[in-house]
């Protein structure tokens, strides 16, 4: 069967690449000693195989990061990071995980039954030991179907002309078109996470799609080989030529533990004329235990760029994860013309902190965003929405609304608002709408009177509260958010 | 969340300011002359101010005084109070005879620029006392400034016993280039209300930093309305507290910019106590290359359960020029509360403006009317009909 011998080939090139590049083998030789200094960056430079290019970026990053001091303007409160008792490359020595299942916190072993997720999974992502080994046998049949999946998928997008691969491999292969796009929307120096990101990013997705092309299928980093443990510094580039058209998912429903507790990420989306791209998350990092320990910290920069007329970039979010979420995917809406969306659910319950927005910068006339964030706080939690809209002198009749409401689940929890408006050009309208409320008492005595249990009635009503969103994720996304928003709040009332 | 202060040392203004301040410095020189690093100044920077080393001002001459009370709008009834300068002018003045005078100092304010600056170098203003169930009617403030590279600290004291009541009218004027820098500090007692309708009309080439404190207590009221029309540089900041059940807040205002002009008004409301509510209709008019800030906060406590919250703020650009920068902000720790926030930023309708041309409005005469029925909201809710014509006549200037 032809599928099969591609399907070996496949294997065999992977496996050969992945001794090339991959971080499996020399396991012990390729950790980088904790820290972090030029030699660190060198060093993932090096046994990344980057071209020298590259590498005197990653130094002016680090270089610029070195200057830069850590933002303290989020509403969020941990103990300081100490960037230099971490490793930056390869994985560090596992800790001891748990042994078993049976060691597993039973809260998240019932919440993975919840979404569905079969027992082997379960094992490997809440990083039982040996789970690894176990996977093996299943690994191969998991390597195996996810190559097999990608192989498809792969022909299929190389018909259209799509290049859909590892950043790694695009520095690789397709170097002129990384050194054109990489750090034009996210500077080396833009932030302090940013810039961090660059010097030591690991890997990440990188997405071309050519002129006129409407991209085949949806592209997720689900199906994308080599996805798993680029989760600390992922970096993911996404161009759209003129009057092409993308729709992009990120991450998994599934609650994912990791020993890296600090996650700084970052996305970078460009769209020429008339191109459109759909970038939708759902965030489930893993959020500490009730006391709010052990929980990641993901700090992420994201934004895009509307060059072209016409073009349109659309973010959608679902944050239900982490213990801290910094993140505020933006618009720079350069083209005349170009349409900036941000839709976005975020849930915090027990010790969760979230300070998430958006930035919509309007540089040109004509242009639009719109911006709807639902915010929902339980048990101790505080969860801010931080956004900026800027209307600079030259975005003649342009037009923003924003919207952003709160919901409050219980009295030890916060929900705030800091919306910044700032306009220079009198023909351009800002409309800007918040509300605080808490589930109304009518409404859960009425969905009790029909019979419902009181979690359910809360679930009902918060998918009610976040339908705007929602409708905005893809149709099996959207699914699976609506099952989360549930489970996230679980425990919240009563 | 707290901003770190950004440290400015080497401003001429600063160190004119410590050394004034003669060993009341410390925390000025701690804080030091924020820069736009500082989140509370990022749209307000006072690099206007930093080179200049800032003189106490001399006593104003009685012509200037004539010069500058003409063409105020002021009520023929009432109290009033003239300070010049920084310092009273006793032949004008006189209290409300139902006021007493008090003797509390003016209580700190921490973490705010326009307080640090005032206790530092603070000059005696109002010391009232309003007895218990007292109305005290109207008493007009008129705070006048006229000098070159001067500045005044006027600190003034109000406090309302239970049930007590006070209308007062706070006027701002000058000549010349100055600081204006007065401080409020009015503690309202239970069921007591106080008016507080302010008209700022600093020189155009002064700067006016006004701070005001206000602690409400339970079923108290402070209703505040502030027209902020002059000074090159202006902010008027409130900080409310509603540390009582049942308190009432009002801090409105319409800012009228011009010019190269800058016009601020900061507030925080700060429910602490339960069933309390607060209203917030702020409206600002920008012309030529003028600027408005509007930056206004309610924080609510875990504590103030039922707090009612309402904040609308609204922008009407008229130039090319012109520019806002608005920060309307929730933080809200309770959870069966009512908050909620609106902020609007725009040109006249053209179509309003289309449908009065073909109804034979000359057009300069229909812009006119779109804006006075912009601004006419928010001047409606001075409640005081004598001080609302007043103002409206001010903002027809």
């Amino acid at each position: 069967m032809p599928a099969v011998t591609e399907t070996r080939e496949t294997v065999e090139k992977l496996a050969k690449s992945s001794y090339e590049w991959g971080f499996e083998t020399d396991i012990e030789m390729d950790i980088a000693p904790k820290g972090l200094n030029e030699e660190t960056v060198r060093l993932i430079s090096e046994r990344k195989g980057e071209p020298q290019w590259m590498l005197d970026w990653r130094l002016k990053a680090f270089r610029a990061w070195l200057e830069m001091e850590e933002p303290t303007w989020a509403h969020i409160h941990h103990p300081p990071i100490d960037y230099q008792d971490a490793h930056y490359f390869a994985q560090p020595k596992k800790k001891p995980g748990p042994k078993s299942l049976d060691e597993v916190d039973p809260e998240l072993l019932k919440t993975y039954a919840k979404l569905g997720i079969p027992l082997h999974e379960q094992a490997l992502l809440a990083g039982v030991e040996g789970a690894e080994e176990a996977r093996l046998p299943v690994a191969v049949d998991a390597v195996f179907d996810s190559v097999s999946v990608a192989t498809t998928f792969r022909k299929t997008l190389a018909e259209a002309g799509v290049i859909f691969c590892p950043i790694s491999e695009a520095i690789r292969e397709h170097p002129e078109l990384v050194r054109k796009y990489l750090g034009t929307v996210v500077p080396v120096s833009d932030n302090f996470f940013g810039a961090l990101n660059s010097a030591v990013f690991t890997d990440g997705s990188f997405v071309y799609i050519p002129e006129g092309v409407r991209c085949p299928m949806e592209l997720s980093t689900y199906f994308r080989i080599n996805a798993r443990n680029t989760g600390q510094f992922e970096r993911t580039l996404i161009i759209a030529e003129d009057r092409a058209t993308v729709s992009y998912l990120e991450g998994c429903t599934a609650p994912q533990r990791d020993e890296n507790q600090l996650h700084a990420a970052v996305v970078e989306l460009i769209a020429m004329e008339d191109a459109s791209i759909k970038y939708s998350t759902v965030q489930n990092w893993y959020p500490g235990d009730d006391e709010g320990r052990g929980g990641i910290y993901n700090f992420v920069t994201k934004r895009g760029i509307c060059r072209g007329a016409r073009s349109k970039i659309s973010w959608t979010q679902v944050e239900t994860g982490s213990a801290i979420t910094w993140k505020y995917p933006s618009c720079v809406l350069a083209g005349e013309g170009s349409v900036g969306e941000f839709y976005s659910v975020a849930v915090t319950n027990n010790h969760q902190q979230a300070d998430t927005g958006t930035k919509m910068i309007h540089l040109a006339p004509n242009t639009r965003s719109t911006i709807i964030a639902k915010t929902i706080s339980a048990g101790q939690s505080d969860s801010t929405y931080r956004g900026l809209v800027r209307m600079q002198p030259k975005a003649r009749n342009a037009r923003n609304f924003t919207q952003c409401d709160s919901l409050l689940i219980g009295d030890q929890c916060g929900a705030h608002t800091v919306p910044y408006i700032e306009s220079r050009n009198m023909t351009a309208r800002v409309e800007h709408e918040a509300t605080t409320s808490k589930i109304s008492e009518d409404q859960l005595f009425y969905c009790r009177s029909r019979g419902l249990s009181e979690e359910d009635a809360v679930g009902l009503i918060v998918n009610g509260f976040c339908r705007e969103v929602l409708k905005e994720l893809p149709m099996e996304f959207a699914v699976e958010a609506q099952k989360l928003l549930q489970i996230s709040l679980e425990g919240s009332v009563g | 969340m707290s901003v770190q202060p950004i440290v400015a040392q080497e401003t001429q203004a600063l160190e004119a300011f410590i050394q004034r301040a003669s060993g009341h410095g410390t925390a000025l020189a701690e804080t030091g002359l924020p820069t736009r690093r500082v989140e509370a100044w990022r749209y307000t920077p006072l690099r206007t101010i930093a080179e200049t080393a800032w003189q106490q001002a001399a006593p104003l001459a009685s012509e200037s005084v004539a010069a500058l009370l003409d063409g105020l709008p002021l009520p023929e009834s009432g109290a009033r109070m003239v300070y010049g300068n920084g310092r009273l002018l006793d032949g004008l003045s006189a209290l409300p005879e139902a006021a007493g005078q008090g003797s509390d100092p003016v209580s700190p304010l921490r973490g705010v620029f326009s307080a640090t600056l005032n206790m530092a170098l603070g000059e005696k203003g109002l010391d009232l006392r309003i007895p218990a169930g007292t109305d005290a009617g109207l008493l007009t403030l008129i705070s006048l400034c006229d000098g070159a590279d001067v500045s005044t600290h006027l600190q003034h004291r109000i406090v309302l016993e239970d049930g007590a009541s006070l209308t007062l009218y706070d006027v701002n004027a000058g000549e010349g280039r100055y600081v204006a820098n007065p401080r409020f500090d009015i503690v309202v007692g239970k069921g007591a209300a106080l008016r507080h309708i302010k008209l700022q009309r600093e020189s155009l080439s002064g700067t006016h930093l006004a701070i005001v404190s206000a602690d409400v207590s339970e079923k108290g009221e402070y209703d505040s309305f502030t027209l902020n029309q002059g000074g090159s540089l202006a902010r008027h900041e409130a900080v409310v507290t509603l540390n009582a059940p049942h308190a009432m807040v009002h801090v409105n205002g319409v800012q009228i910019v011009d010019g190269q002009r800058l016009n601020d008004l900061t507030s925080m409301i700060h429910h602490a106590a339960p069933d309390g509510s607060s209203r917030q209709t702020v409206k600002t008019v920008l012309s030529d290359a003028g600027q408005g800030v509007f930056q206004g906060k309610i924080l609510v406590d875990r504590v103030a359960q039922k707090t009612d919250g309402y904040q609308m703020n609204q922008a009407l650009l008229l130039s090319e020029k012109a520019q806002i920068n608005s920060k309307p902000e929730l933080e809200i720790y309770a959870d069966d509360v009512k908050c909620s926030h609106g902020a609007t930023v725009g040109a006249l309708d053209d179509e309003q403006l289309f449908y009065l041309r073909s109804r034979g409005v000359p057009e300069a005469q229909a812009r006119d009317i779109l804006v006075r029925a912009f601004l006419i909201d928010a001047l409606d809710l001075v409640a005081d009909e004598t001080l609302r014509d007043l103002l409206g006549r001010s903002m027809e200037s």
